[in-house]
């Protein structure tokens, strides 16, 4: 826990809105890398495929955050809502090149998310996004309600299930990578699940009650 | 048999070696002004204009070394393709293992300029420099039982990442109809851009069937034999519902997963549109070839 701690306070120090600058200032750089041709040959499936990832990490962070503080004693509580709405931005940005600079057409767009499951689940995954972004800030959390808001947020686990299925689905022959963000993913659902015993001694209850709420 | 088929285009008209080593940076030029990457997509729509010889070698899938587009490049360094042997089987005259100096001896190289059309919906346009394979096929001696060409690809376990990994159930095998194999468009490319084939690019030979998906250019070959049965094929092994043996290019017969009636044309840039998908790839020579077949049930 001497490290956690350490890590801890040397995060306080770190405004939340530097994630927004880091995630923002990567996107557009590697817009910038893409349209450069320092990606590769092929920049647009390059690009839609950094951002996808990136996505999908900071999705899975965002999920991680509360396990994490229990398990470890990291305390990565304060940057969860940064972290959450850069995850849409970057997750926006990858819809964006798949619909502008990939598909092209809304004809195509249409056809491909109702003909493609991948697509399909995709898209799921990044219009469940939007209501969570939209309602990321205080004024949400007091009209909703604590309650409802918590309930609302709840949509995290079929976003991240959605993402990783929609990563599965789209790539050829056995590849590792999507199933490790699977395994991930199904832990971590796992380790929130009410039912599953926390070790003791890690924790103060209370403390993490407070900070669930928001 | 050589010189069965020539190109629209000759030799003269491929990129001068100057031109296509400097093309990429004209390109990065041009997209910097913001016009925006029109100048690649266009010239490459219209006519055939090869790939740059940069973009052949670094936009690669050759399970065999990794998954990503870059993989192959990065690994292929490890394969090993000195004293290259090719095992000829099956129902064949003159059955053996062929150095590949002998198989190949006295057999006329050509300049092939051909569209490659990758299933995964990106293409490009290859200067190959390669062998009727007909005429190989010849020099073995078919035997009149054969109705089919299996292919093999070399294994070598400690160099190949991927087999490793087991992406796909290695060694990798493709296979051809006969007359699919003796056609005049089929070759056994040796190089590109009058250089020898880049590893990534399935040194020391490969086949080329341009109007099929990329996949059934099997790469590193080691292996030929002559069947009177349809041989089994890579990936169609892995995935029997997404790749059929024939996978002719066929842009009204989409992959499950995703449409096959445009590509993404390699060398656009950023901003490039697709452009839409030719049957068979741009060959209608090959149609007679399946005459009577519903391609849409033998994909």
């Amino acid at each position: 826990m001497i490290l956690s701690q350490t890590i801890n306070s040397g995060l306080r120090k770190i405004p939340t809105w530097t994630i927004y600058i880091v995630g923002g200032a990567w996107v557009v750089w590697m817009f910038y890398l893409a349209a450069t041709n320092q990606m590769g040959p092929e920049p647009i499936n390059a690009l839609e495929r950094e951002y996808g990832e990136l996505g999908l990490k900071l999705i899975v962070l965002g999920l991680a955050v509360t396990p994490l503080r229990r398990w470890t004693g990291l305390n990565l509580m304060k940057f969860r809502r940064a972290i959450g709405v850069t995850a849409f931005f970057v997750v926006l940005a990858h819809f964006l090149v798949w619909a502008l600079l990939d598909v092209g057409t809304f004809g195509r767009m249409w056809t491909e998310i109702v003909k493609r499951p991948y697509v399909t689940v995709g898209m799921a995954s990044f219009i469940m996004l939007i209501p969570l972004a939209v309602t990321s800030n205080n004024l949400s959390i007091r009209k909703l309600g604590g309650a409802t808001w918590r309930k609302l947020h709840k949509l995290t686990y079929p976003i991240a299930l959605c993402a990783v299925v929609h990563y599965l689905w789209l790539v050829k022959g056995f590849q590792i990578e999507p199933f490790v963000y699977l395994g991930i993913v199904i832990l971590l659902l796992a380790l929130r699940q009410s039912g599953f015993k926390w070790p003791t001694g890690t924790f103060k209850p209370r403390a993490i009650k407070g900070a669930a709420s928001e | 048999m050589a010189y069965r088929w020539k190109n629209d285009l000759s030799h003269a008209d491929i990129t001068p070696k100057s031109a296509y080593l400097n093309r990429r940076q004209i390109l990065a030029g041009t997209v910097g002004l913001g016009a925006i990457g029109l100048a690649g997509g266009a010239q490459a729509q219209d006519g055939l204009e090869p790939n740059t010889l940069e973009e052949i070698r670094s936009y690669n899938n050759f399970y065999e070394f990794g998954t990503g587009k870059e993989d192959p490049a990065l690994n292929a360094h490890n394969l090993d393709t000195s004293n290259w042997t090719v095992k000829v089987d099956g129902l064949v005259d003159n059955p053996g293992d062929y150095a590949m100096d002998d198989l190949l001896a006295g057999l006329s190289v050509e300049d092939r300029l051909y569209r490659f059309r990758c299933v995964e919906a990106w293409s490009m346009v290859v200067p190959w420099n390669g062998i009727e394979l007909a005429d190989i096929l010849n020099k073995v001696g078919v035997q009149s039982s054969a109705k089919y060409v299996a292919f093999e690809t070399v294994v070598q376990p400690e160099n190949m990442i991927g087999v490793q990994r087991r992406v796909l159930d290695f060694p990798y095998v493709e296979g051809l109809r006969l007359d699919e194999a003796m056609h005049p468009l089929t070759i056994m490319a040796t190089g590109l851009y009058d250089e020898p084939l880049a590893k990534q690019n399935g040194a020391p030979m490969r086949l080329v069937v341009p109007w099929k998906y990329g996949f059934k250019s099997i790469k590193s070959i080691v292996r030929i034999t002559l069947t009177d049965e349809e041989p089994p094929i890579s990936w169609n092994k892995a995935n029997r519902r997404e790749y059929g043996f024939y996978s002719n290019v066929n842009p009204t017969v989409d992959h499950p997963r995703w449409s096959q009636a445009s590509e993404r044309v390699i060398g656009g840039g950023l901003f490039a549109s697709r452009q839409d998908t030719l049957m068979f790839n741009g060959y209608p020579e090959v149609a007679s070839l399946y005459e009577g077949m519903d391609l849409s049930v033998d994909f």
